[in-house]
């Protein structure tokens, strides 16, 4: 199994005025293909700035982020766009979703950053909503699906890119027990086919489903292996 | 990608009917002023100058006051203008004023002109009926007379004056044609007018100088060495006494009258333009406000891979959308209200193509200009704290 993401010695830091708070300690973690990983901590833990640097939104103050390849320590901010673009496929907890937008369109908006044609997108965008169950749902706006429908939108708009990492934060956090166990079932099913997926929870049971579970506290990582 | 971002900015504009219309009404005030003073102002400048023209663009006025020992131009001194480049023809006034009779009816102090036939081939719309005064009358100095409108209708009203008698200063002449009623603007009105061959004039009105020449030119692009070339003729005629004569050219006159209304166009047009400016405060208000509304979608773009180009981009061609969509909104506006105030003015009314380019032109500056700074905002947002905004 290749390595795709590999963070050594990942420190962060923010100022609060003048005092400098560290939230992330000397972090090491790798990510190989077809790894299924929960990320499990309380509010409070840094998990949200693990996230954040791993999905390419924020840059680490210090030590080495190599994802599928990149330097990201070394990209401006429109490289890491890019990389956002092609390497991350992000699951938020609230869906977002453009209101405004149908099921298809929302699915079509990465690929629009991509540059691709409309018809190419369509295509893409169309295979992968069949291939999640909502072929049906295509033309609904979001306020016109449940939340669960809404998140497997959300789902097939993080995957249409064909991404390296599908890089989910809670992504249960805004459902009930029942749809985000279905969910976590499309999730399992998608790892199963080889995907390779970053889970951010602070809820055991979800982090359960994963093969792989990290536990951060305070900005310190502790792995124990699972089954 | 552009037409991505066209699609959403209509979108946008369509969610918020009210807010959009509200934010662009000053943009659509601002260029429907613009349109329409222009257009008036515009229109009002051709009509006068439609006018004006009528009277003769092709033409050099000279008026000879004359000097104690020279009171007016000889025929000899005509001929020497007549050398002169560039002339297609020369039309002498002499000017007298007489009363004349027909039937016993009296008009009194009537102006009575002797031209020659050049001041009919200048003008074909001069003569209503009957002939004009020709080179035949000119040479053995008929006694024939033009006369105006007002004089057909007072002295031979109900007839047909054509053929008929008419006494002026004291001897007969016969009525060959009669003359088109004058514009409004007309400096010399033809209405109350009677015209006979300045020969005749000569010979018997008692006016032994000829006090005004109409000079027409073959090519008005050289009107300016034409007049320079008079002078210097008339300059020596009047044996260099200043003061002896001047020079009037229409086509002069046409041109600082066009050029003092377009400097009046443009002064209102500045003002309107005011209104612009502050129309386009308001979509820079409004995509202000936008953009706070739309903090997290702005952070989810980013995090699907949208560059800050490709935000700010989208923002600007929102604000552009809006601007031009104000100022296709003024133009029609502006256009109303310039074809109502024209017919009621009662002047032509004709948009010009620069017209409109400069209006959108104008509000596209605008929204590029008011756009800027928040698509620059929107761009700048950190995606971690726009997509935690919520």
């Amino acid at each position: 199994m290749t390595k795709i993401l590999n963070m050594q010695n990942i420190s962060k830091s923010y100022y609060m005025g003048e005092e400098e708070i560290e939230v992330l300690h000397n972090v090491n973690l790798t990510v190989s293909t077809g790894d299924f990983l929960a990320l499990l901590g309380p509010s409070g833990s840094g998990k949200s700035t693990m996230m954040n640097i791993i999905g390419c939104l924020d840059v680490a103050s210090s030590g080495k982020y190599l994802l599928s390849g990149h330097d990201i320590d070394e990209l401006d901010e429109f490289e890491l766009a890019k990389v956002r673009n092609k390497e991350v496929g992000f699951v938020f907890q609230s869906f977002q979703l453009l209101p405004r937008m149908t099921a298809m369109q929302n699915v079509e908006l990465p690929l629009i950053y991509t540059g691709l044609s409309s018809s190419e997108r369509k295509k893409r965008a169309q295979s992968i909503l069949e291939r999640i169950g909502l072929a049906d749902k295509m033309k609904n706006l979001p306020t016109q699906l449940s939340g669960g429908q809404q998140q497997r939108v959300a789902i097939a708009r993080a995957l249409v890119t064909e991404p390296t990492i599908l890089l989910a934060d809670e992504p249960t956090g805004a459902l009930d027990q029942k749809t985000g166990a279905q969910v976590m079932e499309l999730f399992e099913e998608l790892n199963r086919d080889g995907r390779t997926i970053i889970m951010i929870t602070h809820d055991e049971n979800i982090a359960r489903h994963a093969r792989r579970v990290v536990n951060i506290l305070d900005g310190f990582l502790t792995e124990k292996e699972v089954i | 990608m552009l037409l991505e971002s066209i699609r959403m900015s209509w979108e946008n504009i369509i969610t918020n009917k009210l807010r959009s219309l509200l934010t662009m009404l000053g943009i659509v005030i601002g260029v429907a002023s613009i349109i329409a003073l222009i257009t008036i102002v515009q229109g009002a400048t051709n009509s006068i100058s439609e006018e004006v023209t009528a009277l003769g663009v092709n033409k050099i006025t000279v008026n000879v006051r004359g000097t104690p020992l020279k009171q007016g131009l000889s025929e000899q001194d005509m001929e020497n203008i007549a050398q002169v480049d560039n002339i297609s023809g020369l039309s002498p006034t002499i000017p007298g004023t007489s009363n004349i009779v027909y039937e016993g009816k009296v008009k009194e102090n009537v102006a009575v002109q002797g031209k020659n036939e050049v001041y009919f081939q200048s003008d074909s719309s001069l003569l209503q009926s009957g002939r004009p005064i020709n080179i035949l009358d000119l040479e053995s100095k008929n006694q024939v007379a033009v006369i105006g409108g007002d004089i057909a209708k007072e002295l031979y009203y109900g007839l047909d004056p054509i053929g008929r008698d008419l006494m002026i200063h004291g001897t007969t002449y016969t009525v060959i044609g009669t003359l088109t009623s004058s514009s409004r603007f007309s400096t010399t009105s033809n209405n109350e007018a009677v015209i006979i061959p300045y020969t005749t004039a000569l010979r018997s009105l008692g006016v032994k100088h000829i006090s005004s020449l109409d000079v027409f030119l073959l090519d008005t692009n050289f009107a300016d060495d034409t007049v320079t070339d008079i002078e210097r003729v008339l300059h020596s005629t009047f044996n260099y006494k200043e003061n002896a004569y001047s020079i009037f050219n229409m086509g002069d006159m046409i041109e600082s009258f066009q050029s003092m209304m377009s400097i009046m166009s443009l002064l209102l047009a500045g003002i309107a333009a005011i209104s612009l400016v502050v129309g386009g405060i308001g979509i820079m208000n409004m995509m202000l406000v936008s953009i706070t509304e739309r903090t997290t979608e702005i952070g989810l773009r980013k995090a699907l891979g949208a560059t800050p180009n490709t935000i700010q981009l989208q923002f600007i061609i929102e604000a552009i959308f809006l601007s031009i969509f104000g100022g296709l909104l003024g133009l029609i506006v502006g256009s109303l209200v310039a074809y109502i105030a024209t017919i009621l003015i009662g002047v032509g009314f004709s948009i010009q193509l620069s017209t409109i380019a400069l209006a959108l032109g104008f509000s596209a500056i605008v929204g590029i200009v008011f756009g800027y700074t928040p698509a620059r905002k929107a761009s700048r947002l950190n995606p971690i704290d726009a997509l935690r905004s919520l």
